[in-house]
């Protein structure tokens, strides 16, 4: 069997900054971000010959990969617009490896932009279906089932949750790209207003706008191999049910996402030398690490605080904010943190570090893809 | 602004005919017994194609519950703070709904048994759910 492991790189990355952007469109900021990541994968414009964009997720739209590519000047092999949620830049990747590895294309550019914070939110707080009726309404609302779920039947307690945004914010506090650079305390998580309880405010990701992009190539084939981060592994899992049908409440398919992640990268959960974990809500931080074996069932948060979760804690976890502090973006900024970091060039640089470890995930944790990144070569 | 209305089909209407008539359907699968909510055409777990509306015990319990705190859409504004929860039926269906105890969800817990009370709002029969001693 052939594998996929190292044979495919980020080559290049490239992002505006996060925060608000009243007078830009989504192709004006994934046009700045592209241009960016071309130029730190030493390529040309040209040399791009696929154009893979993530569906904005305030704005469905047809044709959007086509739309992205004309505002690029490019006619590529491949052009398309993925909607898998929050699991789609990931996904992306996935679809991209498997492209170059079979000679299809040589350069992918994969893209996201979006102006939730100064447009429209609706997406976010949308009525679900016909359970509005019910009052069924948001994003969040489908998150806060999910973490009194994990509360009642572990036995958690607010500190649990309330580590992960407070460490989150104090990555985001020292990183200058960073959309929210106000550390949290446990206090002010603690005395922070309900939203959808048992959330409150801070358990809650930023809305910010903003574009990212990441380039793929071959590994052999890199400008520069001494700053191209090898893809090791890609695992993907849908859970697909929605919240209320899933039998198990606390138990999603990420668990086979990351089973097949590090079957292909051939490393095992003590090797990871960082994550950089999708934190749309602090429950699902809570519960990638349980799906992902890295903690015991409702001992993640526990463990979170006992051991650390800070560049020199048990597990370095999102070092650069996350979605709770660096930007609310959907996915490309973790996957830009984790090459920062295995390159050398990170803010909060972790120790010599060989293995990163991303999450993507979308819907309410009914989508997932998982990457393994490795130093460069 | 008024709240939403369901958006009533083929598939759907003996759903909201039977809340109208003071019951809650659900349907199981002619072919392998699997019992679900929301109404479809085709059994999700053999893909069969013929099922048959039953009425459920309107016993069941609860899996998860919310409080909103906060208003999505400016009809929930006086409305706040409200639960949804998610419950089980003993027939195996699960839906969304609210529990007319307590508007914050004082006295629920995971597994608290819950029965059916139907109630009418704008012309609309809600299947909500109380606690059961
Ligand atoms: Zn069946």
């Amino acid at each position: 069997m052939t594998t996929l492991r190292g044979k495919t790189a980020i080559t290049g990355v490239g992002h505006t900054s996060w925060g608000k952007h009243p007078d830009r469109d989504r192709l004006s900021l994934m046009t700045e971000a592209a241009a960016a990541a071309i130029a730190d994968a030493g390529l040309e414009k040209g040399q791009i010959d696929a154009v893979l964009v993530k569906m904005a997720n305030s704005a469905p739209s047809i044709l959007w990969g086509q739309k992205v590519a004309e505002a690029l000047g490019l006619q590529p092999a491949i052009g398309l617009s993925l909607d898998q949620g929050g699991a789609a830049c990931t996904g992306l990747a996935t679809y991209a490896a498997l492209a170059i590895e079979a000679g299809m294309i040589e350069n992918a550019l994969i893209l996201y932009a979006d102006t939730p914070r100064t447009g429209s939110r609706a997406a976010m707080h949308r009525p679900r279906g016909d359970d509005a009726v019910m009052g069924w309404y948001s994003v969040a609302a489908g998150y806060a089932m999910l973490h009194r779920a994990y509360r009642e039947t572990y036995g958690a307690n607010d500190e649990d949750f309330g580590i992960i945004a407070v460490q989150a914010r104090a990555h985001g506090a020292a990183n200058p790209h960073a959309h929210l650079r106000l550390p949290l305390s446990m206090e002010e998580y603690l005395s922070g207003p309900l939203v959808v309880e048992p959330m409150r405010r801070d358990d809650c990701c930023l809305v910010s706008d903003g574009g990212a992009a990441i380039v793929i190539g071959a590994t052999s084939r890199a400008a520069d191999r001494s700053r191209a981060v090898p893809v090791l592994g890609l695992g993907q899992g849908q859970e697909s049910w929605e919240v209320h049908l899933r039998p198990d409440l606390l138990q999603t398919r990420a668990q086979a996402s990351a089973e097949m992640a590090f079957r292909m990268a051939g490393i095992g959960r003590g090797d990871i030398s960082f994550a950089q974990l999708y934190d749309c809500f602090t429950v699902t931080v809570l519960q990638t690490l349980e799906d992902y074996g890295l903690a015991p069932r409702g001992q993640a948060g526990a463990r979170a605080r006992g051991e650390g979760v800070g560049v020199d804690g048990w597990l370095p976890l999102n070092t650069s904010g996350g979605l709770l502090s660096e930007s609310g973006t959907p996915g490309l900024q973790l996957i830009i943190e984790a090459v920062r970091q295995l390159r050398g060039e990170a803010v909060l640089q972790t120790p010599a570090p060989r293995f990163g470890l991303v999450s993507n995930q979308g819907g309410t944790m009914h989508t997932h893809a998982t990457m393994i990144l490795g130093e460069p070569q | 602004m008024t709240r939403p209305m369901p958006e009533i089909t083929d598939i759907n209407r003996p759903y909201w005919d039977g809340l109208a008539q003071g019951e809650l359907r659900f349907q199981r699968c002619d072919g392998c017994g699997h019992a679900w909510l929301p109404a479809r055409t085709h059994c999700p777990q053999c893909l069969g194609a013929r099922a048959q509306w039953q009425v459920a015990s309107g016993r069941g319990q609860i899996v998860s519950w919310v409080v909103y705190h906060r208003a999505y859409a400016p009809h929930l504004q006086d409305q706040i703070p409200y639960n949804v929860a998610i419950v089980a039926l003993e027939e195996g269906p699960r839906m969304l709904t609210n529990i007319t105890d307590s508007a914050t969800g004082e006295g629920f817990a995971i597994g608290a048994p819950v029965e059916l009370t139907i109630e009418e709002e704008d012309g609309l029969h809600l299947p909500r759910f109380r606690l059961r001693a």
